[in-house]
């Protein structure tokens, strides 16, 4: 009964800190010089991370999507089994695990930090809304970049899978690309793309919410830090079965 | 919704009328959980004036600071700010009174990734943008320089001392010129030539800019030497409320003891 009230309860209180945020975030005066700062902080210096994920799934990708497609005769199909492996499912999902372990973890405990030191306090009581300060800058940020990452994971995953198929049988990039991308329409990657930006939102409130409500010194931050990513990714992939069935049905 | 023009005909009337303090805080109730840390305090603060709040660890004192800041909710009773009952209004309500109050927390609560400049300039940042931003670097100066910490402009709060932290902390909670002070223990950690350094610094800045200030603190030699009165909390009450020799005279058993040990 306990574990149920609980339960309802972080819902209840996660869906308070949403509505502060959103109305923090609708009414000036807007952090622009915050949100820019995050936006460098979510965004290019995730990008070197994000970029090594996708050059390995490419080449993971490219060696079983070749194994495979040997064995049923339809190796010709390997450019758009990779384009569309990647774009549609691999460089979405990863990017948002990858982003939700460095950025989330780094929210989650920055936060709960400033928490814990009565940092947050001492910003409420310069007469500054923290839900605009902290949380809304960073969940913005992360809205804005996950779909700029995942394009950035999608771009390495097809370079590094079209090396590692250049290395056993030579095919111009050129040729990859025309054979990868044949036939198809925007509305084949862009909602794959964009959905990315669902995933900035789970990652940045989930971490935006855990490190503001941090109680309990260092055990407090590193659990916070810890709960950011456990629950984001949780939460990630649970948001991924809706919305890859939503853009089924919308888009095709 | 409280504005700014609110602020100032509540401020001027408590100016023309001397009897109406500057802060009141009326039959204030706070619990956690079953933890009942005040029980109905009645307290009030004119302008240029200074309350010391005493007690034992535990007994509810930081919890009225952050009550009248409002960073917690009182369960009951009433905050009033030039007149005005505050207790319970929204954050961005808030931001108006905020900005006439300065809060020094007790461990300074500076921003760790910033410079002592930057902290200092923090408020002045958010809510002084009509000043240049040579106006904003000159009044950091200035206001470093009051606190005794000019020459360390560029240094994390890491870098420095508990005492220098408190110093910024203050020099911070002075940028908007403020015309409440709320000081939470002061001179907690320091060693007793820091606190004196602090104790002399607080009566200088309030001589010069004649706040409404409360300070809450168990150094009961801090407190005699910066308030103008003093009240002695305990189990969520005021037991007493006077200037120092009102306490030395006082028959309750508990304000005796109080004195002892201190």
């Amino acid at each position: 009964m306990s574990l149920a009230a609980d339960f309802f309860e972080w819902f209840g209180n996660l869906g308070i800190f949403s509505w502060n945020v959103l109305k923090a975030a609708v009414t000036p005066p807007y952090e622009w010089r915050e949100l820019i700062r995050q936006l460098d902080e979510v965004g290019s210096k995730s990008l070197p991370l994000v970029a090594m994920a996708g050059a390995a799934i490419g080449v993971i990708i490219s060696l079983e999507a070749r194994y495979s497609l040997s064995r049923f005769g339809a190796k010709s199909m390997f450019p758009a089994t990779l384009v569309y492996s990647v774009i549609q499912i691999m460089g979405p999902i990863i990017t948002g695990l990858v982003v939700c372990g460095r950025v989330g973890a780094g929210i989650g405990a920055e936060l709960a930090s400033m928490k814990v030191t009565e940092q947050i306090d001492a910003i409420e009581a310069c007469a500054i809304n923290p839900y605009r300060l902290l949380a809304a800058t960073r969940i913005l940020a992360c809205i804005l970049m996950l779909p700029l990452l995942t394009l950035g994971t999608d771009a390495c995953a097809l370079m590094t899978g079209w090396f590692a198929q250049t290395l056993v049988e030579p095919l111009s990039f050129h040729q990859f690309i025309q054979d990868g991308f044949k036939g198809s329409t925007f509305n084949a990657f862009l909602p794959q793309t964009f959905k990315t930006a669902a995933y900035g939102l789970i990652i940045g409130l989930i971490a935006c919410f855990q490190g503001m409500r941090t109680r309990g010194g260092a055990e407090g931050v590193g659990r916070a830090a810890t709960n950011s990513v456990v629950l984001g990714s949780l939460f990630l992939i649970l948001a991924d079965v809706v919305l890859v069935k939503f853009i089924l049905v919308v888009f095709d | 919704m409280v504005t700014a023009f609110d602020i100032a005909m509540m401020q001027e009337r408590t100016e023309q009328d001397g009897s109406v303090p500057v802060v009141a805080v009326e039959n204030l109730r706070k619990t956690f959980g079953t933890l009942k840390v005040l029980d109905g305090i009645n307290l009030s603060v004119n302008r240029g004036e200074t309350l010391a709040v005493l007690g034992r660890s535990g007994t509810g004192k930081s919890v009225l600071l952050r009550l009248i800041i409002g960073i917690e909710t009182p369960d009951s009773g009433s905050i009033c700010i030039h007149g005005h009952n505050i207790a319970g209004l929204a954050i961005d309500q808030m931001g108006t009174i905020r900005k006439k109050i300065g809060f020094l927390f007790q461990h300074a609560a500076l921003y760790d990734s910033l410079t002592v400049a930057e902290n200092v300039a923090f408020p002045l940042d958010h809510h002084r943008r009509d000043m240049s931003r040579s106006e904003r670097g000159d009044r950091v100066k200035q206001l470093l320089a009051e606190v005794g910490m000019e020459g360390d402009f560029r240094k994390l709060p890491s870098d420095i001392s508990g005492g220098m932290q408190k110093r910024v902390g203050l020099a911070r909670a002075l940028a908007l010129e403020p015309e409440i002070l709320l000081l939470d223990e002061p001179t907690a950690g320091l060693d007793p030539i820091s606190s004196g350094e602090i104790d002399e610094l607080i009566l200088k800045l309030q001589r010069e800019r004649q706040m409404a200030s409360i300070v809450v603190t168990h150094d009961l030699h801090s407190a005699r030497t910066i308030a103008d009165r003093l009240a002695l909390l305990d189990q969520g009450n005021v037991v007493i409320e006077g200037k120092f020799e009102d306490l030395q005279q006082s028959n309750i058993g508990f304000v005796a003891e109080f004195l002892k040990q201190s």
